[in-house]
C-alpha cells in the first residue's frame, strides 16, 4: 500500500525517494519489533499463547483502534490533531445513557448518540474550516466542553442495564468459540474501509496533498475546507461509534468514561509512522502500531510490570519513532556522513544514554523495592 | 545504499538494546512468579517457561497467589492494604501480588485485571474504580473459577462475590460520639463541623449521631450546633473559630471529615485554646499525627485499611481452599480479626473503626 503514493509525484524527485524509504523502513522496524516483543511475550508468559487471553486482550484495545482511523487521516492531511475525541466519546455515550435510562429504545438512543458525534465534529469542523480557527485550539475548547456536556447529562449517576443485543458490541464473540471478538472485525472491517479510501481514491490523494502544501492544494482545486469538514465530521462520528464501543464493554456508561483516552489515540497514530508534520504515513503502519502497542502493554501485563513501566515503554517507543526518521533523513542526504553534523549526533548519543541510565535506574530502583 | 543499511542495522540494534532492558526487569518478576505457578490446568501449558514442571492438580497452600488490586499505584492508603494483606499472606504461606495501575480508571484497571484473569492467578481482591463497569470483567473472572473479593470500593454485587465493608453508618456514628464522650468526662457542649450540608454520608452519619445522642449514656451531652465548611480547608477553619466565639463554653467540635478535622485542629492550635476544646471525628494518621501529639485532637477514628487488605486475602484465602463459597451465612477465620460471617446482602462487615490515639499513631502511616 506504501507504494501507492501517486500524490507524491509532483513533489520534488530526491525527496520523495527519500521519504518514501523512510516511510518503508518505518513500517518495517514495526513488524521487526511486533515480532520481538511476541517471541518475548512467548518465553516469558506460558499464558500468552492462549486464544482466550489474547481475545479478551484485544478487546481492550477496539475503541483506541476505532478512533485513531479518523486521527490518522487529520495528521496526515491537516499537520494537527482532534484533542476532542475522547470527550466527544464521553458525551456520545453519556447521551445514549442518558436517553436509554429515560425508557427510549436501546437502538433509538444508540442512533441519537452517533448523530450527536456527527454534530459534535460538525462543530469541530466549521470553526476550523470556515472561522478559520486553529484546530488545535478549536479542539482544544470542545474538549472540555463535550466532556463538560457529559457530566451534565449524567452527573453522577451511572447509565446501566443495557440489553445484551447491544452490550454485544464490546462484549460479543463472533461464532461460538468465543474466541474473536466482535468488535475486532469490526474494527477491521472500519479499517479497511480506511486504508482503501485513503489509498485508492481521490479523496485520500486530496489528504496528502492538503498535508504536503495546503495552498499549492488550494490552487489546484482541491476542495480543502469540504475535506476539512468531512474529516472533523468523520472524527466526530467515529468517536461516538468507539464510545458505544466501550460503553457496551463496560455495560454502563459514565461521565468519565475514556477520559483521557485522546492521547492514547494521538501516541499510536504517531507511533505509526504517521508523521505529526504531516502529509506522509499509512494505515497499515497505524494498524500495525495498534498491535504493537497491544502486544507491549498485555506482554508487559502478563509479566506484572505495572502501569508505569509500560508508559515508560510506550514513551520511549514513541521518542524512537520520533527520532529515528530526523536521523534517518539526515544520513540518508547525498554524502551523509561527510555532511553528518558532529554536535546533532552527539546530542542524539547523549540523549539515548541519558534515557537508558534513567531506565535502568529506574529498574534498578523497582527491584530493591 | 549501503550507508542505508548500516543505519537500519543500528537503529534495529538500539532498539533492541533499549527492549532488552525492559526485558531484564520482566525476568525478576516472573521468575518468582514462575516458581509458584498456579497449578491449575496443566494441560495447557505446553511451552512450559524454562522453570516449570508438571505440577499436580492439587493446590497447595504454597502454589495460591492472590492479586490485590487497588484503585491505583502510589497512595499511602491503598499501601497499609497491601502491608496487611502481606501480613495475611506471611501466616497463610501463600503469596500476594500487589498490582496497580497508575491512574485511578476503570478502563486501565480492566486491562490489568485481564492480564491477571490471562495469567490464572487462584484470586482477586479489587477496590474498584468502577462499579458498574468492572462487572462484566468481574463476571470473566468468576467464569474462569477466580473468586473475586472487593475491598474499600465495591464492584456491584452481580460482579463480584463477597464485597468488605469497612464500617457502616451506625457504627461510624456511634465511634464518634463514643470518643466525644470520653473527651468531654460526659458532659458538656458539643459541635458538629462537616462536609456540605448535602453530603450524603455526613449527613446519614449526622442523623445516627443525633439517634445515638438520645440514648440515656449520652444524656451528658449537649449538641449545640451542626455547622458546614464544605470541604474547603479555609472555610471549615473559620466556621471552627466561629464556633469556638459562638459556645465560650463549647468542649468538643466532632468532625466527620477529613478536612474538617484538620481545619478545626489547627483553628484550636491557632488559638491557643487546647486542652478547653478538643476537636475528634475521622482523618488519617499523617494527617493528623502533628495535633494529637499537641493534644489539639487527642483521638480520632477511621478504619484500618490494613485490616481491609488482610481480612480480603482470608476470604479469598478460605474460598479457594473451598472451605466457603461467598454464600450468605458462610463462616471463616481471619486470624487475628476473628470470626467473620458473610451476610445477606453478600458483604462481610469489617467492624467498629479503628480509634486513634497517641499511644498508637505512630505504628500507622496513610
Amino acid at each position: 500500500m506504501a507504494a501507492t503514493h501517486s500524490e507524491t509525484r509532483s513533489a520534488r524527485h530526491s525527496r520523495r525517494v527519500s521519504l518514501r524509504n523512510i516511510l518503508v523502513r518505518w513500517e518495517l522496524l514495526l513488524v521487526v519489533l511486533i515480532t520481538v516483543v511476541t517471541l518475548i511475550n512467548i518465553q516469558q508468559s506460558p499464558f500468552f499463547l492462549k486464544p482466550v487471553n489474547l481475545s479478551r486482550a484485544a478487546r481492550d484495545f477496539m475503541e483506541l483502534g476505532i478512533m485513531m482511523l479518523p486521527m490518522t487521516y487529520i495528521i496526515i492531511a491537516l499537520a494537527t490533531v482532534d484533542l476532542s475525541v475522547a470527550s466527544i466519546m464521553g458525551m456520545c455515550a453519556s447521551f445514549m445513557g442518558l436517553l436509554f435510562m429515560n425508557g427510549v429504545d436501546i437502538w433509538i438512543a444508540v442512533a441519537a448518540a452517533l448523530a450527536l458525534g456527527v454534530a459534535a465534529g460538525a462543530m469541530n469542523g466549521f470553526l476550523v474550516a470556515h472561522v478559520k480557527l486553529p484546530a488545535l485550539v478549536v479542539t482544544l475548547a470542545t474538549y472540555a466542553f463535550y466532556r463538560g456536556m457529559a457530566y451534565a447529562m449524567l452527573g453522577d449517576e451511572a447509565a446501566r442495564g443495557y440489553p445484551e443485543s447491544f452490550t454485544y458490541l464490546g462484549q460479543g464473540f463472533i461464532g461460538d468459540g468465543r474466541i474473536i471478538p466482535f468488535s475486532l472485525i469490526l474494527f477491521l472491517a472500519l479499517a479497511l474501509i480506511f486504508g482503501v479510501v485513503l489509498h485508492t481514491t481521490t479523496f485520500g490523494r486530496y489528504l496528502y496533498a492538503i498535508g504536503n502544501n495546503e495552498q499549492a492544494a488550494r490552487y489546484s482545486g482541491v476542495p480543502v475546507d469540504r475535506v476539512k469538514m468531512i474529516l472533523f465530521v468523520l472524527s466526530g462520528f467515529m468517536s461516538a461509534l468507539a464510545g458505544l464501543v466501550l460503553a457496551a464493554r463496560f455495560g454502563s456508561t459514565r461521565p468519565d468514561i475514556g477520559l483521557g483516552l485522546e492521547l492514547t489515540v494521538i501516541t499510536a497514530t504517531v507511533l505509526g509512522g504517521i508523521s505529526i508534520s504531516g502529509g506522509t504515513g499509512t494505515m497499515i503502519g497505524a494498524i500495525l502500531s495498534l498491535l504493537l502497542i497491544g502486544l507491549v502493554r498485555f506482554g508487559m501485563g502478563l509479566m506484572n510490570l505495572q502501569g508505569q513501566v509500560q508508559d515508560i515503554v510506550i514513551g520511549l517507543l514513541l521518542i524512537i519513532s520520533v527520532l529515528l526518521p530526523s536521523i534517518g533523513r539526515m544520513l540518508s542526504r547525498r554524502g551523509a556522513l561527510s555532511n553528518l553534523n558532529v554536535s546533532q549526533v552527539l546530542q542524539v548519543t547523549l540523549f539515548v544514554i541519558a534515557m537508558a541510565l534513567f531506565v535502568a535506574f529506574f529498574l534498578w530502583s523497582r527491584s530493591l523495592l | 545504499m549501503l550507508k542505508d543499511t548500516k543505519f537500519h542495522l543500528i537503529a534495529l540494534l538500539a532498539v533492541l538494546v533499549l527492549l532488552l532492558a525492559g526485558c531484564q526487569a520482566a525476568a525478576t518478576p516472573t521468575e518468582e512468579a514462575a516458581t509458584e505457578p498456579p497449578a491449575a490446568e496443566t494441560e495447557d501449558v505446553t511451552e512450559a517457561p524454562m522453570t516449570e514442571e508438571p505440577v499436580a492438580t492439587e493446590e497447595a497452600a504454597g502454589d495460591i497467589v492472590i492479586a490485590l488490586v487497588p484503585k491505583n499505584l502510589g497512595n499511602p492508603y491503598f499501601d497499609t492494604a497491601n502491608n496487611g494483606a502481606q501480613e495475611a499472606a506471611a501466616e497463610l504461606g501463600i503469596e500476594v501480588q500487589y498490582q496497580g495501575s497508575s491512574t485511578a480508571d476503570a478502563t486501565e484497571q480492566i486491562q490489568l485485571l485481564n492480564s491477571l484473569i490471562a495469567q490464572e492467578v487462584d484470586g482477586l481482591a479489587i477496590s474498584a474504580n468502577d462499579a458498574d463497569a468492572l462487572v462484566p470483567t468481574g463476571q470473566d473472572a468468576m467464569a474462569q473459577g477466580i473468586p473475586v473479593v472487593t475491598w474499600d470500593s465495591a464492584i456491584a454485587p452481580e460482579g463480584r462475590d463477597v464485597h468488605i465493608n469497612q464500617a457502616t453508618a451506625e457504627g461510624i456514628a456511634r465511634v464518634q460520639i463514643e470518643m466525644a464522650h470520653r473527651l468531654a468526662d460526659g458532659e458538656g457542649q458539643i459541635a458538629i463541623l462537616s462536609a456540605t450540608s448535602t453530603a450524603p454520608n455526613q449527613n446519614e452519619w449526622i442523623g445516627f449521631m443525633e439517634e445515638i445522642l438520645q440514648e440515656p449514656d449520652y444524656q451528658g451531652l449537649e449538641l449545640v450546633d451542626t455547622v458546614y465548611g464544605d470541604d474547603e480547608d479555609e472555610k471549615s477553619y473559620n466556621e471552627a473559630l466561629g464556633l469556638m466565639t459562638t459556645y465560650p463554653d463549647l468542649e468538643v467540635i466532632i468532625a466527620p471529615t477529613t478536612v474538617g478535622i484538620a481545619a478545626s485542629a489547627r483553628a484550636v492550635q491557632d488559638q491557643g485554646r487546647i486542652g478547653e476544646v478538643l476537636v475528634t471525628g475521622l482523618g488519617t494518621p499523617n494527617q493528623m499525627r502533628e495535633y494529637v501529639k499537641s493534644g489539639a485532637a487527642p483521638e480520632f477514628a477511621l478504619w484500618n485499611p490494613g485490616d481491609l487488605g488482610y481480612l480480603a486475602v482470608y476470604t479469598i484465602y478460605h474460598m479457594v481452599q473451598g472451605d466457603i463459597t461467598g454464600a450468605p451465612g458462610d463462616e471463616f477465620d481471619a486470624g487475628k480479626l476473628g470470626n467473620y460471617t458473610i451476610l445477606d446482602d453478600g458483604t462481610i462487615l469489617l467492624g467498629a473503626p479503628t480509634v486513634f490515639d497517641a499511644d498508637n499513631i505512630d505504628d500507622f502511616d496513610f
